[in-house]
């Protein structure tokens, strides 16, 4: 599912929920979602409040609806699996529109389409309000072992780097005339695949080099280390906990 | 096949988040051996990192490098298979995992709560699962570079209706909706043979591009090609040069004889590490069943429940799913289906196993009969 | 060898560099180098010429002990280059590699420029002075806060540089510091070479900028050093150079350059 890759993912601006300390806005999020999930489905009116809280949110960070719409594309595959559900679902079934449909399938596509595009625009949120290295950061302060935030990172790093040189590949084919157009195409591609693998592990030993060359032992050196204040604690936790609230009426209704 | 929030319910959720949490745990301590390797200077733990980085970005590229089908259609390579052949399982896990975090961090494709049943299902089963293949087929085929390309094929073939497998039972033990897991099996294992078919096909030619420019570089195979080239040599050159060639030999040796032992310690923890998932794996249904209070089989067992009522028993465990309904039905059937996919990978690999041992047996004694030739 | 070259160090200081008698085969069995006798005094700019395959890298990775030696030894400036003193010795060597991608491997500019001082243990406001002066004497400081990959390659191998000044190192090794730079980013790069108050060790092929650069020539060949002298007189030895698989751009005539010193 690559699709949406290419775009850029994080905008640039000044408001109150950029300048959070990234960390924090992960946990929110993080927890904002939990939450969610964990909400009855019947609770219908519970998924638009928690609709209109990440909608405030967004407001905050001034990012526009259009660009958060784009990027909730991403689940369409799932949005098809949800269509489904309510046609080869068992249980008692309603007629509507003509069409024989689960009840109990109906909810479990509802299920899956409130939760799972209230989890992808949150996440979406996070995203374009923090960038990717400030992201790496965060994971680390939640205790991440630093190892996976150093590959994570260097994944990151390089990621361009092997994109580009990916594309490069193509052009070299498409310039000498080789189009892929079926099946009978993928030993080019897979000996292109090959090669960029080569190439990916080959850098990996030089950046090894290089990195040793400056005395790495192993372990990263930390630069940064700016914790984050009781205050900005109590601002992020204000959509999770507006959520818990929303949750637990809920539970009780 | 990246789930999102809300599919699988919080219970199982967290559950898999466990999972995830230990393999990875267990799979930098692995990768740090792994990453030793060929190269020169410094140690596992200083290679890791960009190492597996670099790697975790070529999969993360190649994922979107488009493999025309037909007509307007076309696959991309998921890459557990190809990562676990190419750098070993225990980086694979370790790649994948990060390609996967990142996925769902950067570009929500995936939940973020559901991270746990992703990387499970997508890092864990399918880069095991292919590897415990892989190895198994190349220790039993004749020692041949196509060899490593016929078990990449079979290993990558398997591997991805393996993680569908492993979905259909997680969603067996907390899918949020209620379609029976029959029909979910079938679907998933359906689709998934099929995109099964693609990913065996570019994993294998990837894997034979690889080894026909850099077999060092290819984990799965590194055993492979050394003995065939270092035994020949001492032989046919006989009079110039020859204590050169003979020193050559004599320092290679330790080279060749490691080799030949690593796979055999390292596909050990694989099996260990398998048999332990599926260990785990059994105790958490069984625990489950029995930690589900004995109320909610009164409620499957009751005829004339309402919603109410399911509101009512799922308070008292308020993460319990709605599907409570008919659970211990889902939940067998889950079961079995967990058992019938574990079942039927594990007959198609000992049968193909036993079959080509017979043949094996050629490899070792001419291994000998060069060996003793040397002496 | 070092006796004759025209800039030899004074004898007090202890020279930055000083290779003898260095061998090094690699695991699979090809040996690389057969005995490399070199010695670079302080303050020097000297360029390791030599055809593909004469070494030239192999002798790179064994400044800063990423190589080990089979036989013969290394010393910077009076330390031998062994396990004992790694962390010393890869603090005084600075190995600038051809791609500045696989240098610079941090999110950003400044964390890239302080990795090596905190690797070596700095913290702080002393870290922060320390990466300001390595970019600014490379003229990057307004772009600390970038990533690398934003950058230009000329400003990318010029971040390079700086990642490796800032930890403040006795002998400045390049590889191929003018590869794929365009004529002003290697003008560029030139001055900013010549500003700084560093031995420098150049790996090049590309023997007019030796010449810019460097008042004396190594000639690595066949795993041994085949000549060692003034730039200007081992590119006008006609012989050595072809014996050597060394060639000079057409039309380049190292006769008509008056060397800047």
């Amino acid at each position: 599912m690559g699709a949406g890759h290419a775009h850029k993912l994080y905008r640039h601006g000044h408001s109150p929920v950029h300048a959070l300390p990234p960390h924090c806005k992960i946990a929110a999020v993080f927890c904002f979602v939990l939450i969610v999930v964990s909400t009855p489905r019947e609770a219908v009116w519970a998924f638009g409040l928690y609709a209109v809280l990440l909608a405030a949110v967004a407001g905050v960070a001034r990012i526009p609806a259009g660009f958060l719409l784009k990027r909730l594309l991403i689940e369409v595959p799932f949005v098809a699996f949800a269509l489904l559900m309510p046609f080869v679902a068992e249980g008692p079934r309603v007629s509507a529109l003509g069409m024989s449909m689960s009840v109990s399938g109906l909810w479990g596509a509802w299920n899956i389409l409130a939760k799972g595009t209230l989890g992808v625009a949150a996440s979406v949120l996070l995203a374009s309000t923090t960038e990717l290295r400030e992201l790496l950061l965060g994971l680390q302060r939640l205790r991440m072992p630093p190892m996976l935030v150093q590959i994570a990172s260097f994944m990151i790093r390089y990621g361009d780097v092997i994109t580009d040189e990916m594309r490069r590949m193509r052009i070299a084919r498409l310039s000498r005339g080789f189009e892929a157009r079926g099946v009978r195409h993928w030993g080019v591609l897979a000996t292109s695949a090959g090669a960029l693998f080569i190439r990916s592990y080959e850098r990996g030993e030089r950046v090894h080099l290089a990195m040793v060359s400056r005395g790495y032992t192993g372990t990263m050196p930390v630069l940064s280390d700016t914790g984050a204040g009781g205050a900005q604690w109590t601002r992020a936790a204000v959509l999770p906990l507006s959520a818990l609230a929303v949750c637990l009426l809920g539970w009780t209704l | 096949m990246h789930v999102p929030d809300g599919f699988i319910n919080a219970p199982v959720s967290a559950a898999t988040g466990a999972v995830a949490a230990v393999a990875v745990a267990v799979s930098l301590r692995g990768a740090r051996r792994e990453l030793e390797g060929a190269g020169r200077g410094g140690t596992g733990a200083e290679r890791t990192a960009p190492l597996a980085g670099l790697v975790a970005a070529f999969i993360f590229a190649v994922q979107m490098l488009n493999f025309p089908v037909a007509a307007g259609t076309s696959g991309h390579l998921l890459g557990g298979a190809l990562a676990a052949i190419l750098v070993g399982p225990y980086t694979g896990v370790l790649c994948v995992s990060v390609v996967l975090l990142m996925q769902g961090v950067l570009f929500a494709d995936g939940g973020l709560t559901a991270l746990g049943v992703n990387i499970t299902d997508m890092a864990i089963v399918t880069t095991i699962v292919a590897y415990a293949i892989f190895r198994g087929l190349v220790k039993v085929l004749p020692r041949r570079r196509s060899s490593v390309t016929v078990a990449s094929f079979a290993s990558a073939l398997i591997s991805v209706p393996a993680a569908a497998v492993a979905f259909t039972a997680l969603y067996a033990l907390g899918g949020t909706a209620d379609v029976s897991i029959g029909k979910v099996f079938t679907a998933m294992v359906g689709v998934h043979v099929l995109i099964g078919l693609g990913e065996a096909a570019i994993t294998a030619l990837t894997v034979g591009a690889v080894i026909a420019v850099r077999p060092d570089l290819v984990y799965g195979a590194r055993g492979l090609a050394k003995p065939l080239e270092l035994r020949t040599s001492p032989l046919d050159v006989p009079a110039p040069g020859a204590d050169e060639v003979t020193t050559a030999a004599r320092e290679a040796e330790p080279v060749a004889t490691a080799p030949a032992v690593a796979p055999r310690r390292s596909v050990r923890p694989v099996w260990l590490a398998g048999l332990a998932a599926a260990l785990v794996c059994a105790g958490g249904i069984s625990y489950y069943a029995s930690a589900s209070p004995d109320g909610l089989e009164k409620v499957a067992h009751d005829q004339g429940i309402d919603k109410k009522a399911q509101e009512h028993a799922a308070k008292d465990s308020p993460l319990a799913d709605y599907s409570v309904k008919d659970i211990a039905n889902a939940r067998l059937s889950g079961g079995l289906a967990g058992v019938i996919g574990v079942g039927a990978t594990l007959a198609v690999g000992s049968g193909v196993f036993v079959v080509l041992r017979r043949r094996r047996a050629a490899g070792p004694v001419a291994a000998a009969g060069a060996a003793g030739e040397r002496a | 060898m070092s006796t004759n070259s025209p800039s030899a160090p004074p004898l007090s200081a202890p020279s930055s560099l000083e290779v003898s008698g260095l061998a090094y085969a690699y695991p699979d069995g090809h040996q690389a180098l057969f005995g490399v006798n070199l010695s670079v005094g302080r303050g020097e700019r000297v360029a390791l010429l030599g055809p593909n395959g004469a070494g030239k890298t192999t002798l790179v990775l064994h400044l800063n002990g990423i190589l080990e030696a089979g036989a013969g030894s290394v010393t910077v400036a009076g330390l031998p280059v062994g396990k004992k003193h790694l962390a010393e010795i890869r603090r005084r060597v600075g190995i600038v590699f051809q791609d500045p991608d696989d240098q610079l491997f941090m999110p950003t500019v400044r964390e890239d420029v302080a990795f090596g001082p905190a690797a070596a243990g700095l913290r702080g406001a002393e870290l922060e002075a320390r990466v300001t002066e390595a970019l600014e004497r490379v003229g990057m400081a307004g772009f600390a806060d970038r990533p690398p990959h934003h950058l230009s390659f000329g400003q990318r191998r010029r971040v390079a540089v700086a990642t490796v000044l800032a930890m403040r190192p006795e002998i400045l090794v390049l590889d191929e510091p003018s590869s794929n730079l365009d004529p002003a980013s290697r003008r560029e790069l030139a001055d900013i070479l010549r500003s700084l108050e560093v031995t420098v060790l150049m790996v090049t092929h590309d023997l007019p900028y030796a010449l810019e650069l460097c008042p004396r020539s190594v000639v690595l060949s066949g795993g041994v050093i085949a000549a060692d002298g003034a730039t200007q007189e081992l590119l006008c030895d006609e012989e050595l150079m072809r014996a050597h698989r060394l060639e000079l751009p057409f039309g380049f005539d190292p006769r008509s350059v008056t060397v800047p010193v």
